[in-house]
C-alpha cells in the first residue's frame, strides 16, 4: 500500500538514479538519520552506548570497508585485523607526536596511512586469486601484528607495549580518554559512519565501483574490455583499507582507550569482520550494517538472556553463545546464502506488491 | 665443522620434524578440498574435538556433566572407569564418523552447488559450533593426553651425532614418531584411493562432481566418507599435538599453522601437503636461527605466510596444485 | 508466541539491568571460563566465588550485610571486559579484579574516573604501587617487578651471593604481561653482573621449538619464565625434552599451577615457581569450606579445583577483598559500604600474621600493610617446587623480600610519566 513506486514520477536522470528511488525509503532514511542524530543522543545510556551502539558503529565502518574489497571487487582478505591495527597505531603515533592536532584529522590521517599499507599488501592480488589470496593476506595480518609488538617505536618505548589514548576534545567536549561521555563517543562514531557510508555508496555506484564489479564478475573479461586490473584492484584495496583503518583508529581511540596489537587486533578480528560482511550480504551497503548489527548485538542479547534472565552459569552461557552463533551462521547460509541484505530485498519486493500480489 | 653450521643443521632437522606435524594438520584440509572443493576451516577444531573426545573416553568422563549438573543440580563427574587406549581410539573414530554423518546431513546436503566462499563460511560456522559443543561436552580445563607415545630427547640421535660431530643433536622422539605415523597415513590413503572401489569413487568425485553423479556414484556417501577420513586424520593430528602440550582450546589454533603449508603445497595435493610442511618447517626454523640476533625472535607466526606469499608470486597455484586454466 | 516470550524476557532484562540493592555488598567477578586462557581462569574464579560464599554462609556476610556475587565472562578479551565493566559499573561494584593485564590497562583510567577501586593481585600495571597517581588501583601484596626481584634474590642466595658471569634466559609471553619483568631484570643484571637473554614466545605459544633450540645453544644457567595459558605446559615439556635441569627453571606465579605441570607428567619433576601465597589443603579454613560450601553443594564451577594453586589465589584475592571491606566498615562506621569507602578500606588495609591465623590461613600470605604511597604491599614471595610423584607443590623457601628500593624508584618514574601524560596531580585522596 504505502510502499510502492506508482505515482512517484521522476522528471530528471538525477532524480532517477538517486540512492533511494522510492519515496517511502527516502523518508524512512531521513527519519532514521534524524533519529540517530537528534533523538538517540538524548535517550542513550552508558551501557547501551558502550557495549552495543558504539562498537556497532565502529564495526559497521570496518564491514563497509571489507565489503568494498570482497563484495564489490571480489578480493578475499583476511588481513582486516592487521589493517585495523595500522589505523590504531597510526592514530596513536599522531596523537602523541602532535598533541594539538584535531582528533578528526588524526583519524582521517590514520585511515590514509592504512590505505597506503593496504595498497602495499594488495599488490600480490594482481597475481594471486581466491583462497590463495585469502591466505596471502593472512601474511599481512601476522606480520603487522608482529611488527607492532616487536618494534618499540610504535608504542613510544613504553615498557609493556600497551598503547593508550590520551584525552582529546572537539569543541571542548572530550571524545577520547576516560572522561569522554557516552554521547560524545556515540556522536563522533556516528559522524564517521555516515560519512563512510556516503563515501562507499557513491564510490560503488560511480565508474570506479563499476570497474570493481567488472573485476569481481570476471577479471579476464574485464581486462579485455579495457578495465585496468592494476588500478581497479589497488583502488579497492586503498578505499577498503582506508575505511578499515578509520574503524581501527576509532576502536582504539574512542572505544577501547588502551590496546595491545596481539590481543585487540588478532586474527579473530579479521574473521569477525568477514562474518559481518558475509552474513550481512556481499556487495551491499545495507548488508554491512545488518551484519555488524547481527554479530555485535546478537551475542550481547544472548548473554543478557542466558545469564541475567535465566541465571545460567556464565561459562555455559558463553559456550552456548558461540554454539548458537556458529549454528546461526550455518542456518543463514542454508536459508539465504546471500545474506541479510538479500532477505531484505525479498521483503521489499513482496512489500511493493502487497496487498495485491498478482 | 664450525658451530654455526652444526646449529643450523640441528635447526633444520628440527624443522623437518616440526614440518611433519604441520603436514598432519594440512592433510585433513587437502582431503576435504579434493573431494568436495570445500576449504574446511573447521579442521583445527575437529582435531581439538577428536582429542577431547579421546581423553574423555580414556578417563571415563561423563559427557555434558557440567550442563547436566547446572540444570538438574546433580554432581556428576566421571563414570569411575578408565578406558584403555586401544578401545578409546576406535570409539573416538566412531564418534568422528558419526560427526561426519551429521555434518553431511545437516550442512552439506543443503549447500550443494553453492559458491566455494559460502561453503567456506559454513565450515567456519561449524568450527564455532564445535568449539562450544566440545567445551560443553567435555569441559574447558587442560587435559593431559597420553596414548603411550614416547616423548623427550632421542638419545640415539644425540649419541650418534655426538660421535660424528662432537655435538649432540636434539630431536624430539614424539616428532620422530609423528613422521613415521604420517608416512603410514599417507601410504594408507594412497592405497585406499588407488586400489579400492570407494577410493576410486572418491577420485572420480574430486575430478568432476557431475560426471561422477551421472555414472551412479552417490555424492552424499562420498562426502560422509571424506569427512570421516578427515576426522580420523584430525584425530591423529590431535593426538600428536595434544601429547605435546595438553588438550585445550589452543589446540584448535594449529589450523593456522597448516594454511601456509597448504598454499605452498597446493590445496589438492597430498604429497604437496607433506613437502609444503617440510619446507615451511625448515624455513621457519632456519629463518629464526639466522635472523633472531638481527630482528628478534617469535617470527614463526608470520614467516610461514610470507614464505608462502613470495612463493605464490612465482607459482600462483602452489607447488603441486593443478594448473589454473582460465577462460572467458 | 515463543518470540513474544523471548522478547518479553529480553525487555525485562533491559529494564532491571542493574538493580541497586543497597542492603547487599556487590562483589563482581570478571572471570574467564572460556577462551584460550580458560584453564587458568576457571580455578581462580572458583576460589574467588567459594570464599565469598563461605563468608555468606558462615558469617552471614560482612558485618551483617550479605555479599551479592555477580559473574561476567570476559574470555580474556578486552572488548568483552569493557562490556562487563559497563554492565556493572552503576551497580556499586566494591572491587574489580579482572585477572588480565590487558583489561586492567583499559580499566585503570575508567575506574579512576568512576571512582571504583580495582585490585590487581600479582598482575596489571606495576607502577600502580604509587597510590598518589593511581588512587583507585591496588596491586598488593606483590607485583611483577617484585617477582623478578625475588627470583634474582633467590638465585643470589643459591649462588652464595653472587651471580657474576651467570647467564639467565627470560622466556616471556610476547604481550604487555610478559614484557613487564624485562626492565627490572635488566637493571638487576647491571647490579649483579649476570647476562640476560630475552626470548619471546608469541601467544598462544604451543610452538616453542625454535626458542628451546636457542636455549640449548645459549646454555643459560637459569631459565626464568613469564608465561600464561598453553605456553606454560609447552615450555615445561620442551625443557624436559632438551633435558634442561628442572631445578634451574623458575616460573612466575602465573606459571606455577597444577594445570601447567600435570600435562607434562613426570618430566616436570623439580620445576620451580614463585608462590605469592601458600598452596594445598593443609589450612584450617578448608574445614569450614568443606562444611559450609562443598558439602552443601554451593561451590562454584565443578568443584574439582579446590586446593589447587590458582584456586588458592582466587580465595586469597577474595579474602583480601573481604578484609578490606571490614576495614572500610570500621573506618566509616557504616555496614553497607560504597565503592569509595571500600577504597579507603583497601588503602588502609593491614594484614598481620595473627589475622591470617585467625582466618584459618596461617602463614598463607605475607604480613603487609597498605598506605597511600605504597599500594603494593611487601612484595615478598616464596619459591615452590613441583613434586611429580606426589603430584603436589611444595614450598621450599620462606618469604623472600624483593629489592624494594629499586622497584619503588622505577615505579616512581613510570607512574610520574603516566601522571604527566594524563594531567594527574599526584596526591593522596585522604
Amino acid at each position: 500500500m504505502l510502499y510502492r513506486e506508482a505515482g512517484d514520477y521522476k522528471t530528471s536522470y538525477v532524480a532517477d538514479s538517486q540512492t533511494f528511488p522510492i519515496k517511502f525509503d527516502r523518508y524512512g532514511y531521513y527519519i532514521l538519520l534524524g533519529f540517530a542524530f537528534l533523538v538517540m543522543p538524548l535517550i542513550i545510556n552508558d551501557y547501551w552506548a558502550n557495549s552495543i551502539v558504539v562498537p556497532f558503529l565502529i564495526y559497521a565502518i570496518a564491514a563497509l570497508g571489507l565489503n568494498i574489497l570482497i563484495g564489490y571487487c571480489g578480493q578475499l582478505s583476511l588481513g582486516t585485523g592487521g589493517f585495523m591495527a595500522v589505523g590504531a597505531y597510526a592514530s596513536y603515533k599522531m596523537m602523541t607526536a602532535f598533541p594539538d592536532l584535531n582528533i578528526i584529522f588524526v583519524i582521517i590521517i590514520a585511515g590514509m596511512v592504512t590505505a597506503c599499507v593496504g595498497v602495499l599488501f594488495g599488490l600480490p592480488s594482481l597475481r594471486i586469486k581466491g583462497f590463495y589470496l585469502a591466505v596471502a593476506t593472512l601474511a599481512a595480518q601476522f606480520f603487522l601484528i608482529w611488527l607492532f609488538t616487536r618494534t618499540a617505536w610504535f608504542y613510544n618505548y613504553s615498557p609493556t607495549g600497551m598503547i593508550s589514548a590520551p584525552t582529546r576534545e572537539i569543541f571542548g567536549v572530550p571524545v577520547t580518554g576516560p572522561r569522554a561521555s557516552a554521547v560524545s563517543m556515540y556522536m563522533i562514531c556516528l559522524c564517521f559512519l555516515v560519512a563512510s557510508a556516503w563515501l562507499a555508496r557513491n564510490l560503488t555506484r560511480g565508474s570506479l565501483g563499476r570497474t570493481w564489479m567488472a573485476i569481481r564478475d570476471m577479471d579476464i573479461a574485464a581486462e579485455i574490455i579495457g578495465v585496468n586490473p592494476l588500478i581497479a584492484k589497488l583502488t579497492a584495496f586503498a578505499v577498503s583499507s582506508f575505511l578499515v583503518g578509520i574503524s581501527g583508529a576509532l576502536l582504539f581511540t574512542v572505544y577501547l582507550g588502551a590496546a595491545e596489537a596481539g590481543e585487540a587486533f588478532g586474527i579473530d578480528k579479521s574473521f569477525l569482520v568477514l562474518f559481518m560482511v558475509i552474513i550481512g550480504g556481499l556487495g551491499s551497503i545495507f548488508g554491512a550494517f545488518a551484519g555488524a548489527a547481527f554479530l555485535i548485538v546478537g551475542p550481547v542479547l544472548l548473554k543478557l538472556l542466558l545469564v541475567n534472565s535465566l541465571g545460567w552459569p556464565t561459562d555455559l552461557a558463553a559456550h552456548l553463545e558461540i554454539m548458537i552463533v556458529g549454528a546461526l551462521i550455518i542456518v543463514f547460509l542454508i536459508v539465504e546464502p546471500h545474506g541479510i541484505a538479500a532477505l531484505w530485498r525479498t521483503i521489499k519486493e513482496k512489500l511493493r506488491l502487497w496487498p495485491f500480489p498478482y | 665443522m664450525p658451530d654455526t653450521l652444526l646449529f643450523a643443521l640441528e635447526a633444520s632437522l628440527n624443522g623437518l620434524t616440526a614440518g611433519v606435524m604441520y603436514a598432519l594438520v594440512a592433510l585433513g584440509f587437502v582431503l576435504i578440498f579434493k573431494a568436495s572443493g570445500i576449504f574446511n576451516f573447521a579442521q583445527g577444531v575437529l582435531a581439538l574435538f577428536a582429542a577431547l573426545t579421546l581423553v574423555g573416553f580414556q578417563s571415563g568422563q561423563i559427557p555434558f556433566s557440567h550442563l547436566i549438573n547446572a540444570m538438574l543440580g546433580t554432581r556428576l563427574h566421571h563414570f569411575g572407569w578408565n578406558m584403555p587406549t586401544v578401545l578409546a581410539i576406535p570409539a573416538t573414530v566412531l564418534v568422528m564418523i558419526g560427526l561426519a554423518i551429521l555434518v553431511e546431513r545437516f550442512i552439506l546436503k543443503h549447500l550443494v552447488n553453492q559458491e566455494p566462499i559460502i561453503l567456506f563460511m559454513a565450515t567456519i560456522g561449524l568450527a564455532y559450533f564445535l568449539e562450544g559443543f566440545g567445551d560443553i561436552m567435555w569441559g574447558a580445563e587442560v587435559k593431559a593426553l597420553d596414548v603411550g607415545l614416547p616423548k623427550g630427547m632421542s638419545s640415539a640421535v644425540d649419541e650418534a651425532t655426538f660421535a660424528w660431530f662432537g655435538y649432540g643433536f636434539y630431536i624430539d622422539r614424539l616428532e620422530i614418531w609423528a613422521a613415521g605415523i604420517a608416512a603410514v597415513l599417507v601410504a594408507v590413503l594412497t592405497v585406499f584411493s588407488q586400489y579400492t572401489k570407494q577410493g576410486r569413487a572418491l577420485r572420480a568425485v574430486a575430478d568432476d562432481h557431475q560426471a561422477a553423479l551421472s555414472v551412479g556414484i552417490s555424492l552424499r556417501f562420498i562426502w560422509v566418507l571424506t569427512w570421516s577420513i578427515a576426522g580420523i586424520v584430525a584425530l591423529v593430528a590431535g593426538i600428536m599435538w595434544g601429547s605435546k602440550s595438553g588438550v585445550q582450546f589452543s589446540l584448535s589454533l594449529i589450523a593456522l599453522k597448516a594454511l601456509p603449508v597448504l598454499i605452498l603445497g597446493g590445496f589438492t595435493s597430498i604429497p604437496g601437503a607433506i613437502v609444503g610442511g617440510l619446507i615451511i618447517g625448515v624455513g621457519e626454523k632456519l629463518f629464526d636461527f639466522f635472523m633472531n640476533p638481527i630482528i628478534g625472535g617469535a617470527t614463526e607466526n608470520w614467516f610461514a605466510y610470507m614464505l608462502a606469499l613470495i612463493f605464490l608470486l612465482f607459482r600462483p597455484q602452489g607447488l603441486f596444485g593443478e594448473r589454473i586454466i582460465e577462460r572467458v | 508466541m515463543k518470540m513474544t516470550k523471548l522478547a518479553a524476557t529480553l525487555a525485562a532484562t533491559m529494564v532491571v539491568a542493574g538493580p541497586t540493592l543497597a542492603d547487599t555488598l556487590h562483589f563482581p567477578s570478571l572471570s574467564y571460563r572460556t577462551g584460550p586462557f580458560a584453564a587458568g581462569g576457571i580455578p581462580f574464579a572458583d576460589g574467588y566465588s567459594d570464599y565469598l560464599t563461605l563468608i555468606n554462609e558462615r558469617d552471614g556476610g560482612i558485618g551483617g550485610v550479605p555479599i551479592r556475587q555477580t559473574e561476567c565472562e570476559t574470555a580474556y578479551n578486552t572488548e568483552r571486559g569493557v562490556e562487563c565493566y559497563q554492565s556493572i559499573r552503576n551497580d556499586n561494584p566494591l572491587v574489580l579484579q579482572p585477572l588480565s593485564t590487558g583489561i586492567t590497562y583499559q580499566l585503570i583510567p575508567r575506574t579512576m574516573e568512576d571512582g571504583i577501586p580495582m585490585h590487581t593481585m600479582g598482575y596489571g600495571r606495576t607502577s600502580a604501587v604509587n597510590g598518589e597517581v593511581f588512587n583507585w588501583t591496588f596491586n598488593y601484596p606483590a607485583n611483577y617487578w617484585d617477582g623478578a626481584s625475588v627470583i634474582i634474590n633467590y638465585l643470589l642466595d643459591e649462588n652464595d651471593g653472587s651471580l657474576e658471569g651467570k647467564k639467565i634466559a627470560l622466556l616471556y609471553h610476547n604481550s604487555a604481561y610478559g614484557r613487564e619483568p624485562i626492565p627490572t631484570l635488566t637493571r638487576l643484571g647491571e647490579t649483579h653482573g649476570y647476562e640476560l637473554v630475552t626470548i619471546g614466545v608469541d601467544s598462544p605459544g604451543q610452538e616453542q621449538g625454535s626458542q628451546w633450540l636457542q636455549i640449548r645453544r645459549e646454555r643459560p644457567d637459569y631459565v626464568v619464565m613469564w608465561g600464561w595459558g598453553v605456553m606454560n605446559p609447552t615450555a615445561i615439556q620442551e625443557a624436559a625434552n632438551i633435558r634442561f635441569p628442572m631445578e634451574n627453571f623458575i616460573g612466575v606465579w602465573w606459571s606455577g599451577s597444577q594445570q601447567d605441570v600435570r600435562p607434562v607428567g613426570s618430566g616436570a619433576h623439580g620445576y620451580k615457581a614463585l608462590a605469592m601465597h601458600g598452596t594445598g589443603m593443609d589450612y584450617p579454613i578448608y574445614d569450614d569450606m568443606q562444611q559450609y560450601v562443598i558439602d552443601a553443594g554451593k561451590y562454584a564451577g565443578t568443584g574439582d579445583e579446590v586446593g589447587t594453586v590458582l584456586y588458592s589465589r582466587g580465595m586469597y584475592a577474595a579474602m583480601l577483598a573481604v578484609e578490606a571491606a571490614k576495614k572500610a566498615q570500621e573506618i566509616h562506621g557504616v555496614a553497607a559500604i560504597t565503592p569509595a569507602m571500600m577504597r579507603d578500606g583497601m588503602a588502609n588495609l593491614e594484614i598481620t600474621e595473627e589475622l591470617m591465623a585467625e582466618l584459618g590461613l596461617p602463614n598463607f600470605g605475607p604480613a603487609f600493610s597498605v598506605a597511600c604511597e605504597n599500594h603494593g604491599g611487601s612484595g615478598a614471595a616464596m619459591i615452590q617446587q613441583w613434586d611429580a610423584e606426589a603430584g603436589e607443590w611444595n614450598l621450599i623457601t620462606d618469604w623472600i623480600e624483593p629489592d624494594r628500593d629499586l622497584i619503588m624508584e622505577m615505579a616512581m618514574d613510570d607512574s610520574l610519566a603516566y601522571a604527566a601524560e594524563n594531567d594527574i596531580t599526584p596526591a593522596c585522596l585522604n
